[in-house]
């Protein structure tokens, strides 16, 4: 099965006054068509800059895609002018924000910004588009949906107008959806209002998601596969359970180790990871997490470890010496 | 709790309402109940976790125990005293006791004033030490939070999350307080460095026998560091146990839906949870629901909890909770 989207070899730049930032280096991978990705990864390692760069919505200047591809069923979005990357966005590729009012209009109601995003990629009656706004705004459980098209987004609540951008994102039918941290800005028992929408909508719907995310606790509950970033690379991927259960690289160990346990026993002291993340104006040679790792040898220092996959498995791990690290700290 | 542990502080039906906005010049908006009743007690060098969602009043909880904000009723008292009964000069001396460690260690740091004066700033206030005095404390103090004495000359912008975040707290010990609330300190920073700050407050919790409020919306980290916890709704506390009670045997249908709805990092168990999802959302505290405040949202709600208010009370040993459902 070819799958519905595969990325090569995706570099991104930012040119800035103090000098280079690497924010995206050399990731490569696939996903199937109906799979939940959870990209995962603490803040600045490069998550929504190298969606972005997919959707190509980087800003240049200071931003540039400086290598890649990114094939979406059979063509190369990276080589798409303006015109045609506008009509992937939206229609094959929708992507949903922490905030929803990146995406709403303050000054026009829900109702019409969901009817424009219809027309624009459908073939539909105003009339037409207007009821199917309110299926969707019934599909993602927004109560009395239909008397709530003429309302304007600061009459929904976080939580509500978190769905309407849901239901912005689903009204063309995408093959991916990326989230990007939808979920963030909201209150747990809201957060798992939406966790259970969106799960519901996939199996329904059988699109794509990518769910981006510094949150582990979040895609345990719903992603299928996960990339965890680190620096702007993809240090661990992987099936979810190899991930959390088979942990290879680490710094996902550290990871998790950092992360209370709801069966912590008292005075269970946790798991730090030492330092911080790189600086990406002055990232170092070799493996981007050496500085913070209990592990380093000489080697790691000097030559970046490639993502190299577990035999027999669907897990790949970037650090030298995860052979023989596998079992030390991993649950 | 054990009998035998003495109370620092003491919460007694802590009420307080922020004027609303005007509806228009003529008719005053409701008064917004961010803290609406609420009673409990913090004994010394335990840590009291309070959870509940934002705009549930955790903060205005936190701030006017410290009498930063004035109590629109109730009392507090700290270290059998009451913290009404004191005038202004002894009022200060109790809060130089009573601490605060905020949010945001972006915005509750001065930008123009060196971490030498930021972590020095009470002992001006509070002291007469002398400079050399100050500032050897000032080093004392970055070196129990883990930062460079050295570093006394640097502007906050020189700092990362984490170490702003020490940075906050060195300011708070500064006086030797005895009790610190700790109002979501670790929300706004990277996972692998909230774990660096929670073993730092810990450990200074042993070596310097504090006692803590540790405010957060964070489930997990809060059970991980508190002995006790309360969970708020909407300026009330709805349910007040051990944490391992509290997590195990929750009584109250909010604090069951909350615990169910904290993401667990673990696909096996995500997946075989109950997860308890609340509909709708929560309300405005400037016109709180009749009854039990929580019955718009409540899957069990009967009759009785859209007419009467439930009593807090204490339904077995050391487990308080404010619900009709509960014998
Ligand atoms: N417009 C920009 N100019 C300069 N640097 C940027 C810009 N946008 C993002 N970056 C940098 O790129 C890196 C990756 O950022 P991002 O992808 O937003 O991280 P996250 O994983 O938190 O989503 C960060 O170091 C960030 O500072
Ligand atoms: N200074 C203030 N003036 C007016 N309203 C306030 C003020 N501080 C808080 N509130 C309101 O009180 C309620 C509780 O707020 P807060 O204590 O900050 O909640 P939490 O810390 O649980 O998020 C909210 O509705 C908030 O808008
Ligand atoms: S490559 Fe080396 S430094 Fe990097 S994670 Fe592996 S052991 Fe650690
Ligand atoms: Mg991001
Ligand atoms: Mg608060």
């Amino acid at each position: 099965m070819t799958p519905l989207l595969e990325i090569k070899n995706l570099k991104t730049r930012f040119y800035t006054q103090d000098g280079v930032v690497r924010a995206v280096n050399d990731v490569s991978y696939t996903m199937d068509s109906g799979e939940i990705l959870g990209v995962v990864g603490e803040s600045g390692c490069g998550k929504s800059v190298h969606a972005l760069s997919m959707m190509q919505l980087i800003p240049y200047p200071p931003g540039k895609i400086t290598n890649g591809e990114v094939w979406l069923d059979g063509q190369d979005l990276l080589t798409l002018n303006e015109e045609e990357m506008q009509k992937v966005r939206g229609r094959d590729i929708a992507m949903i924000f922490q905030d929803p009012m990146t995406s709403l209009n303050p000054v026009f109601t829900i109702g019409f910004q969901i009817t424009e995003a219809l027309l624009l990629h459908n073939d539909m009656t105003k009339r037409e588009a207007k009821d199917r706004a309110g299926e969707l705004l019934e599909l993602v459980g927004i109560p009395g949906a239909k008397d709530r098209l003429d309302d304007y987004p600061h009459q929904f609540s976080g939580g509500m107008r978190q769905r309407a951008m849901i239901a912005m994102g689903l009204s063309c039918e995408p093959k991916l959806l990326i989230a990007d941290e939808p979920t963030t800005a909201l209150d747990v028992t809201i957060q798992a209002q939406i966790i259970d929408l969106v799960k519901k909508l996939q199996e329904e719907l059988g699109m794509a998601i990518m769910w981006i995310t510094h949150d582990l606790g979040v895609v345990a509950e719903l992603a299928h596969t996960i990339n965890v970033m680190y620096a702007g690379s993809i240090i661990e991927t992987g099936q979810i359970h190899n991930i959390y259960k088979e942990t290879k690289h680490p710094y996902t160990i550290g990871l998790l180790g950092s992360l209370p346990r709801l069966d912590d026993a008292p005075g269970t002291e946790l798991v730090s990871i030492p330092g911080l993340p790189p600086d990406l104006l002055a990232l170092p040679e070799g493996c981007p997490f050496a500085a913070r790792c209990e592990y380093r040898i000489e080697k790691c220092l000097v030559e970046k470890p490639p993502l190299e996959g577990i035999d027999g498995k669907d897990h790949s791990v970037a650090c030298w010496r995860w052979e023989e690290i596998a079992g030390i700290g991993s649950k | 709790m054990k009998a035998e542990m003495k109370k620092l502080v003491e919460v007694r039906n802590l009420k307080k309402y922020f004027p609303g906005t005007e509806v228009s010049i003529f008719r005053a908006g409701n008064d917004v109940k961010a803290v609406d009743g609420v009673s409990f007690d913090i004994y010394e060098q335990e840590t009291l976790g309070l959870v509940g969602e934002t705009g549930c009043g955790k903060t205005t909880v936190g701030r006017t125990m410290l009498h930063l904000y004035q109590p629109t009723a109730g009392n507090i008292i700290f270290d059998g005293v009451d913290l009404n009964d004191l005038g202004e000069r002894e009022l200060r001396f109790a809060r130089s006791k009573m601490q605060m460690i905020f949010q945001d260690p972006y915005a509750s740091l001065n930008p123009r004033m060196t971490v030498g004066s930021i972590v020095g700033a009470p002992l001006d206030v509070h002291t007469d030490q002398s400079r050399t005095e100050k500032r050897e404390r000032v080093q004392e103090l970055l070196d129990i939070v883990g930062l460079n004495p050295d570093f006394v000359n640097r502007y906050p912008h020189e700092f990362s999350g984490g170490q702003r975040q020490r940075i906050g707290i060195a300011r708070a010990l500064a006086l030797n307080p005895d009790f610190v609330v700790c109002d979501e300190p670790i929300s706004s920073l990277d996972v692998s460095i909230q774990a660096q700050v929670v073993n730092l407050l810990e450990d200074l919790q042993k070596k310097l026998g504090l006692t803590y409020l540790f405010i957060a919306h964070d489930l997990s980290m809060v059970r991980h560091i508190s002995d006790r916890m309360a969970v708020m709704y909407l300026g009330k506390i709805v349910e007040l146990a051990d944490r391992d009670e509290i997590f195990l045997n929750s009584l109250h249908p909010y604090t069951q839906a909350l615990m169910s709805a904290v993401p667990v990092p673990d696909p096996d168990l995500a997946e075989t949870k109950d997860r308890i999802i609340l509909d709708g959302d929560i309300p405005n505290p400037s016109n709180p629901p009749l009854g039990c405040n929580f019955n718009t949202r409540c899957p069990v709600a009967i009759d009785i909890c859209f007419k009467e208010e439930p009593e807090y009370r204490e339904v077995k040993d050391n487990h308080w909770v404010a619900c009709h459902l509960v014998k």
